[in-house]
């Protein structure tokens, strides 16, 4: 030991391992312009294609003229459902197990349906082929309003299910019924209702929005005739999952599709799913044999790929008077569109909404969700959360300030009094998860000390009473939301994507100098993979983080895995990289009591290497073991120092969060003013703070945007009135507030690292925050629930039907 | 379509092309001088992804024909290094205050935060969410961004950057 040995706090410095505000390695290429993205990927000879689409949210298409199209210079072919009926692709299934039109098929669902894919040299000859298709159309009645759809003489929405009368996920009671799925005992949840001293009832509707990354949905296909190989660069959240897909789909032997997911210019959900874009350039290379690229403009984007929500929650809640909840019962209208494509686990036609129950001890509870077809895009994905647990926490978030209005309780307190208690986890709800973890009453105690709440509400009684006496115009509400996810789909018990479990993948192999290479079954959109996975790889095995490289997106490299989104990366694939450490690390102790002399039981770790018990200075560092694994392994073992973990979770992770929103709202303008915004997460065991609070930074902004104006509008005839970022409102750093971040951590106690994931927490936590913050400005002026998005529009003509111009 | 010729100066080398007259000036940058750097995000001059620097204005090079650049003097991302190729103290901010995540918006941002500095050496962060309103960022709230442009105006100027109070 000298001078220049390191301490210890500098060896584990040195690793930039798991807590460490690690900078991110992708920085150094997106700040220079080099990152690589779809629309940055160019092969020789390739062609643009471009879809001609609907005006009509509901036609019939008579016929399709492309006579004049393949006249104009530069326009190679136009495919058409007829074509595409050739290689049996006009049309597709999606992921809830219904079929999608790939090619308008005899008529147009909803408004901006792909009819015909023009393909020409390059994007601009593309566009005058388009303009060149004549497409004849007879217009249908459209049906835009999910609670008109199942009346008796709606029109006929899906013919092609005509006499089916029951789908993926059992019967079908209408024409444009999709499904329906009841969980939870309905007589006790009854029986509760009956015997209640106070409920509450309520319809909570979730309007339809979309994730719009900045970067659309986009693909470049290439197939080689030659060699019978299709590549496939695409904007893809789940890369294998796609190839597994077009394998199925395109009977192209697997082995023989290649697809990469390069750098992606954020998803939220909207890349999750399969969209005729990527089969009509597939089909266009295999006709063409050139390389094709399929890039969506944004109001394409807005108005054909998946949209989000389009929830309508009548919500009734059972309590006793004084403020005890006894009985949850929901019944929601899921408006799908014009198909099922919803991008959920195979088994779960409205993903994990039977979290409703919240963060809450609800004895009983009952749900019932029914699925209809409508005039409109077909989906839906989960923007930025867990399959439709944002929904889930919206209407129980909502529903639980509504009863304590009823109760004269305040918010906070009502949610106090019904928390799942610390010594209740595990926890089994009455709508069937077990909850892994959770201490909700000290985060929303430390919420409440942080913002000095009870402050707050005493400023807030000061400003009605004034208001009252007509000295001011503005009022003021405090959103508080306290909600529990459930992410990290997930065990194979229960979670599948047609069949594949969800499990998650990692591969690590170390090089003899000491670095290595890590690749897992995830896909990095902004997350920040490439520098967190190695902060847990650094802290297990005891190698800097910079000396590990970090691969994602290639299917021929990666081991398989179902991608990210659902906030499961780091629940699955971060634990599926905690196993394949240990495994190299295990390894690693064998071959370092070979070299030290010693039984293997005779060694310990010690932060970057294995030291003898009793002897710190006979010790061996990872990285000599590293060198060793490739010259000097013990007899009978084979060289080298690689390992692969599949990992399937034993259950999901349930992240919870405290937020508190206080927002002034003009009565006169309907004009709003975030004064505040606090946000404390609990995501377990914290890999990088500096990773974990921009997460919560972009989620509450996409929040904000969601419950504040952001939507997307059908007028009655089916038209997008919200298809571009003029009328979709995305929020600029001028709109944005500021955001406090702060945390509890109750490590997941299944997880190896004791994560739980927490990218979308902001966005299942904070919708509510703003939206109970809003109604709660208006209550005092007589108001129940007042319907999102809350825009200074609709919140004037709030205060005008509260008669506050009388 | 009959092709006009352009010349312009793009980060400092003179450059040439035959174009459409409808080619936007962000399709000669990217498909014609292969400096993908500059990204597509809206096509309608809302999210600022396509923000290049010209003769010291930033403009929204996916609502501007590639003619009505002749002649001009072009800064893009791939010209924002320093002369070294060492990041310069914008792209070295971006990184330190997490101003990034999926990276799509940066180029954008980073071209816009330096004509901002340019025009304003030491913003207010008002100022600064102000100058930046042109450009939408899917990913970080903003709030990074800020900072990190607060960061280099802070380099630049040769003062200590203090990290504003949460």
């Amino acid at each position: 030991m000298n001078d220049l040995t390191p301490t210890r706090e500098q060896r584990i410095a040195a690793l930039e391992g798991m807590g460490c505000k690690r900078k991110r390695v992708e920085d150094i290429r997106f700040t220079q312009g080099k990152g690589n993205y779809v629309d940055d990927v160019k092969l020789p000879g390739m062609l643009h294609g471009d879809f001609v689409r609907s005006p009509h949210a509901h036609a019939r298409v008579k016929s399709i003229n492309s006579e004049e199209a393949l006249k104009v210079p530069g326009v190679l072919a136009v495919i058409t459902a007829e074509t595409l009926k050739t290689v049996n692709l006009a049309w597709m299934p999606t992921l809830a197990g219904d079929v999608q039109m790939v090619l308008a098929d005899g008529k147009v669902l909803f408004q901006n349906q792909e009819v015909a894919f023009v393909v020409a040299i390059d994007r601009y000859a593309a566009d005058d082929g388009i303009n060149k298709v004549v497409v004849e159309y007879e217009p249908l009645p459209v049906v835009i309003d999910p609670f008109t759809a199942m009346d008796k003489d709606a029109p006929v929405l899906r013919e092609d299910l005509a006499g089916k009368t029951s789908g993926a996920h059992g019967p079908r009671k209408h024409h444009n019924h999709i499904f329906e799925w009841a969980v939870g005992d309905k007589d006790l949840t009854d029986a509760a209702f009956k015997k209640a001293e106070v409920t509450i009832k309520e319809m909570i509707s979730y309007h339809r929005t979309h994730p719009s990354p900045l970067e659309t949905c986009q693909c470049v296909c290439s197939f080689d005739k030659i060699k019978g190989e299709l590549t496939i660069y695409g904007t893809f959240q789940a890369p294998h999952v796609i190839r597994t897909v077009v394998s199925l789909i395109a009977k192209l032997p697997e082995q023989k599709i290649h697809v990469i997911s390069p750098d992606i210019g954020g998803g939220f959900g909207n890349k999750v799913g399969a969209y005729p874009g990527y089969i009509c350039a597939a089909v266009a290379s295999i006709v063409t044999g050139k390389p094709v690229k399929w890039v969506e403009d944004r109001i394409e984007n807005l108005t054909a790929t998946s949209f989000a929500r389009d929830y309508h929650m009548t919500t009734e809640i059972a309590a006793t008077k004084d403020g005890k909840v006894t009985g949850l019962r929901v019944h929601v209208l899921a408006d799908h569109g014009a198909f099922d494509a919803c991008a959920d686990p195979s088994k779960w036609p409205a993903g994990f909404f039977n979290i409703v129950t919240g963060s809450y001890d609800f004895p009983v509870a009952h749900l019932v969700v029914d699925g209809i077809y409508t005039n409109k895009a077909p989906g839906g994905v989960a923007y930025r959360c867990s399959f439709r647990v944002t929904e889930a926490a919206y209407c129980i978030e909502r529903a639980m300030d509504i009863l304590a209005k009823k109760l004269g309780m305040d918010p906070a307190e009502l949610r106090l009094k019904n928390f799942i208690k610390r010594e209740q986890f595990p926890y089994h709800s009455a709508l069937g998860w077990e909850y892994d973890s959770g201490d909700y009453h000290t985060a929303m105690r430390k919420m409440m000390e942080s913002t000095d709440y009870a402050a707050l509400r005493k400023e807030q009684a000061d400003k009605r009473a004034a208001f009252k006496r007509g000295e001011t115009r503005e009022i003021m509400g405090l959103g508080v939301s306290f909600f529990t996810e459930i992410v990290g789909a997930g065990p194979s018990k229960n979670c599948d994507i047609l069949g594949i479990a969800m499990f998650d993948s990692c591969e690590i192999r170390m090089h003899p100098t000491g670095a290595g290479i890590a690749r897992m079954g995830t896909k990095s959109q902004g997350q920040g993979h490439e520098t967190t996975w190695a902060q847990i790889i650094a802290t297990e095995i005891g190698i800097p983080a910079d000396n590990i490289m970090v691969e994602e997106g290639n299917t021929d490299t990666a081991p398989y895995g179902l991608g990210t989104y659902g906030s499961r990366s780091t629940p699955v694939a971060g634990a599926a990289i905690a196993m394949a450490a240990r495994k190299i690390k295990a390894k690693a102790q064998m071959i370092a009591a070979y070299k030290l002399e010693v039984h293997e039981d005779d060694l310990e770790w010690d932060i970057d290497g294995f030291r003898v018990k009793g002897l710190p200075e006979k010790s061996m560092s990872m990285k000599d073991i590293c060198w060793a694994a490739y010259n000097s392994v013990p007899p009978g073992m084979e060289p080298g120092l690689e390992a692969v973990s599949y990992y399937d979770p034993p259950n999901m992770t349930y992240p919870f969060g405290a937020y508190l929103c206080v927002m002034d709202i003009d009565v006169d303008t309907g004009v709003y003013k975030v004064r505040r915004f606090y946000a404390l997460d609990d995501c377990g065991t914290r890999i990088n703070p500096m990773i974990i609070e921009g997460q919560v930074h972009g989620g509450l902004t996409e929040a904000f945007a969601i419950a504040m104006g952001q939507e997307i509008r059908y007028d009655p005839e089916g038209n997008v009135v919200t298809g571009s970022f003029m009328d979709f409102f995305m929020p600029t750093a001028v709109e944005t507030p500021h955001w406090e971040t702060d945390f509890t951590v109750t490590p997941s106690p299944h997880h190896p690292i004791g994560a739980k994931g927490v990218g979308e927490s902001p966005n299942v936590g904070g919708v509510p925050a703003f939206s109970n913050a809003v109604n709660d400005a208006f209550s005092f002026l007589g108001s129940t629930h007042i319907q999102m998005p809350h825009d200074f529009w609709r919140n004037w003509q709030a205060a005008k039907n509260l008669g506050v111009f009388a | 379509m009959a092709k006009t010729h352009v010349t312009m100066k793009v980060n400092g080398a003179e450059v040439e092309g035959l174009v459409e007259p409808r080619t936007l000036l962000v399709h000669f940058i990217r498909e014609n001088l292969q400096m993908t750097g500059t990204h597509i995000g809206c096509e309608t001059t809302h999210c600022g992804a396509c923000t290049v620097d010209i003769d010291g204005m930033s403009v929204k090079s996916c609502t501007m024909f590639a003619v009505q650049a002749n002649g001009s003097d072009i800064t893009t991302i791939e010209g924002m290094a320093n002369a070294d190729g060492s990041l310069s103290a914008l792209q070295e901010g971006f990184r330190m205050m997490h101003g990034l995540q999926c990276g799509f918006c940066t180029p954008g941002m980073i071209v816009r935060a330096y004509r901002l500095l340019q025009e304003n050496p030491q913003p207010s962060e008002e100022e600064i969410r102000m100058g930046i309103s042109g450009n939408i960022c899917r990913c970080t709230g903003y709030q990074n961004i800020v900072k990190a442009i607060q960061y280099a105006a802070a380099k630049i100027n040769g003062v200590e950057f203090k990290e504003a109070a949460e």
